[in-house]
């Protein structure tokens, strides 16, 4: 993006105005993210920034709504939901994916188009069409209200990541691998935990990734189909914004915006793995 | 070579080649097959058939048929034109005597009300009072209620005594059955689903367009810098697209509500009065802010990688070749990126008309989406065939898009992050 030494004028006029509209553009996608960090600690129970913390008084700032959050039974049990729910789909979801990809990958899979496009499909039929549905078929079959209704449902969601990740990494697996790997000397076992499976455990992560932040961060399934056992954080947090609304939404917001920039970060440093196993160097 | 030319060739067992090939390829397949089968098998159970559920409901009609069998049968021999004969009135007498013993008259009661009202009072106050009636039935049932002696009460019987009907997906479309069974329009200030279905589309179109506005320049920006640069600034891309939706749109009500962050920032910079802070939430213009934020990623990334495959050598070539900056933009560059724009176009735009939550959250009244219909219709109203009906319209609009997006584009070259 360099401009070259021979640009007009108006070209590097028309040039920096580009690069101030990227910036503001950048600024809206990410500014609303760091206001809600700051607003976290406010000791008011308000949603703006009051006088104290604009002058950066110590006193306009606490962990309140944090000690509420950490302290409150409620959003406790609905972390716990979230995690019991999270796991047990990821894992679910993460088998039945990877053994599916496995045979999508395969030369000779018939109808491969069609299957993987009904296996995308969560994916793509809207959030609350899939909850209305699960809901009439999962009160009919006595799953509603049940832990492992919410798990089956959240499965669904998230197999369409675990399947996408998954055979992008096997389509890119380079069997002649397998044959070195032989004539080299190494018998099957060795070659599948010594060749294979480095190969390609990082796109079984970031599906399986994929799948637990879908399931995390899903609020319309578990709306319809939980029953008050089964409320899980984003639960929470849609009635916390509904009914009384509170900065404790904030404190939870900035926890889970560091969670995904943990989940952010584990996930590059999969592909940069990745890129340097396949002897990828980034450019 | 001692075989002559016309024998077929053989493996070391002496099969004939093509039929060991043949053999090894079934094999493979049936394999792959069986790999497939187990996810095949909960998706068809735990997403297929919750969906095929849906679209059933959208047209089952049982309560007519189940509640009132008798009256259903009497009715078969009517002729629609005067009131029907005793017969009919005694069979609903008995109908109703046994569905009041049974408290099963609730869900009949509000399937007809939904086709004519004053139908779950007459049903109901009728039922409280059938013990009592002595025959005749016909006098004593009209001394009940009224509608027992309209022809058009029996006309919505016998239509509605069919086990499917179509007038779920009627009101889905702000049409209904007139007593004669014409389908005509519902009275204008009942027209509410058609108003959400238009809205729906074209602030979705809307939203599409503005992550394309504000999509396009930053794609640009990131397929033509140094990998190096443009790896951390597609983490800024990235991070929204992480984190949590509850969370990108509570940050929206923090700083667009009328005592949040952007309004108290323009009333201290004098740039609007304390009293006429802008009303940016709860309204379309608050959907359409948090939508176009929560969205913009989706538009991002399939122009970036679409734009990352364009040799900067054709640039440079229209720019040599004596085009102005602007024309070889518009005549080289931007025809390459039309199939970028498709397929974050098409994605946008279908997430964009399935969206609940965030509609719901900062729509207010005027900002809502028909998905937030779909809602009210399963938990408040409580008219669920309704409610399926509606989702069955929008499930098909989706899988139009979703069509046309495989066709474009192919569904398995998404890519994730």
């Amino acid at each position: 993006m360099a401009l070259p030494s021979y640009a007009t004028r108006g070209e590097r006029i028309w040039h920096y105005l580009f690069l101030s509209l990227c910036a503001l553009i950048f600024l809206f996608l990410i500014g609303p993210l760091l206001v809600i960090i700051p607003l976290s600690f406010n000791a008011e129970p308000y949603f703006t920034f009051s006088k104290a913390m604009l002058q950066l008084d110590p006193a306009g700032y606490s962990l309140r709504w944090y000690e509420e959050f950490f302290t409150s039974p409620e959003w406790l049990n609905s972390i716990k939901n979230s995690f019991i729910v999270g796991i047990a789909s990821t894992l679910l979801a993460t088998v039945l994916g990877t053994i599916a990809a496995l045979g999508l990958s395969s030369r000779h899979m018939p109808a491969r188009g069609a299957i993987m496009a009904l296996l995308i499909s969560p994916m793509i039929v809207p959030l609350i069409i899939s909850a209305a549905a699960m809901f009439f078929f999962f009160s009919k079959i006595n799953l509603a209200q049940t832990y492992i209704g919410v798990v089956l449902a959240h499965t669904a969601l998230g197999i369409p990541f675990v399947v996408i990740t998954v055979t992008a990494t096997l389509s890119s697996f380079d069997t002649t691998l397998i044959r070195a790997a032989h004539s080299l000397g190494a018998n099957p076992t060795r070659t599948f935990f010594k060749v294979i499976l480095p190969l390609v455990t990082p796109g079984v992560v970031s599906g399986a990734l994929f799948a637990f932040i879908t399931s995390f961060d899903e609020v319309v399934v578990v709306l319809f189909i939980a029953g008050p056992e089964q409320r899980t954080m984003p639960i929470q947090m849609w009635s916390g914004i509904r009914e009384q609304i509170s900065p404790t939404i904030l404190a939870v917001a900035t926890l889970l915006v560091v969670l995904s920039i943990l989940l952010l970060t584990t996930l590059e440093l999969l592909r940069r793995r990745n890129e340097r196993l396949r002897g990828v160097t980034p450019g | 070579m001692s075989d002559s030319p016309s024998t077929p060739l053989t493996t070391a067992d002496g099969v004939p080649l093509k039929v060991s090939l043949r053999r090894a390829v079934r094999q493979s397949k049936l394999k792959a097959l069986l790999l497939v089968a187990p996810l095949l098998l909960f998706l068809i159970v735990a997403f297929l058939m919750p969906i095929g559920e849906m679209l059933w409901r959208s047209i089952d009609n049982p309560e007519v048929s189940s509640s009132l069998p008798r009256t259903v049968v009497a009715l078969e021999q009517w002729d629609g034109e005067s009131l029907p004969g005793e017969p009919v009135y005694a069979a609903l007498a008995e109908d109703l005597k046994a569905g009041q013993k049974a408290r099963s008259l609730g869900l009949l009661s509000s399937r007809l009300n939904y086709e004519m009202s004053g139908m779950r009072s007459a049903v109901m106050g009728t039922a409280r009072r059938i013990e009592l009636i002595e025959p005749p039935y016909r006098e004593a049932l009209i001394d009940i209620n009224d509608a027992w002696g309209e022809i058009d009460t029996w006309r919505v019987i016998q239509r509605e005594s069919s086990p499917y009907t179509l007038s779920y997906y009627l009101a889905a479309v702000d049409h209904q059955y007139s007593p004669s069974g014409d389908i005509v329009a519902v009275p204008d200030y009942l027209q509410i689903h058609g108003t959400l279905f238009w809205r729906t589309f074209w602030m979705s179109g809307v939203i599409t367009f503005l992550t394309l506005l504000l999509g396009y320049p930053v794609a640009f920006l990131l397929a033509n810098l140094p990998l190096r640069h443009s790896n951390l600034l597609m983490i800024l891309v990235l991070l929204p697209f992480w984190t949590s939706l509850l969370v990108r749109t509570t940050t929206w009500i923090a700083i667009l509500q009328s005592q949040g962050v952007l309004n108290d920032m323009m009333v201290a910079l004098g740039v609007i009065a304390d009293e006429a802070r802008w009303q940016m939430i709860h309204n379309k213009t608050g959907t359409i802010i948090a939508m176009t934020h929560i969205l913009l990623p989706f538009m991002i990334l399939p122009l970036y990688s679409v734009m990352k495959t364009i040799p900067p050598s054709y640039m440079r070539a229209a720019r040599s070749l004596g085009g102005r900056a602007f024309l070889s933009f518009r005549r080289v560059y931007f025809p390459l990126t039309l199939p970028g724009i498709a397929a974050g176009g098409i994605l946008v735009f279908i997430l964009s008309i399935g969206y609940y939550i965030t509609p719901a959250l900062v729509g207010g009244q005027s900002g809502r989406f028909i998905t937030n219909y779909i809602a009210y219709h399963m938990q408040t109203s409580l008219n669920w065939g309704l409610a399926a009906a509606i989702a069955s319209i929008l499930l098909f609009v989706v899988i139009v898009f979703y069509l046309v997006f495989n066709r474009l584009v192919g569904v398995d070259k998404v890519k994730l992050g």
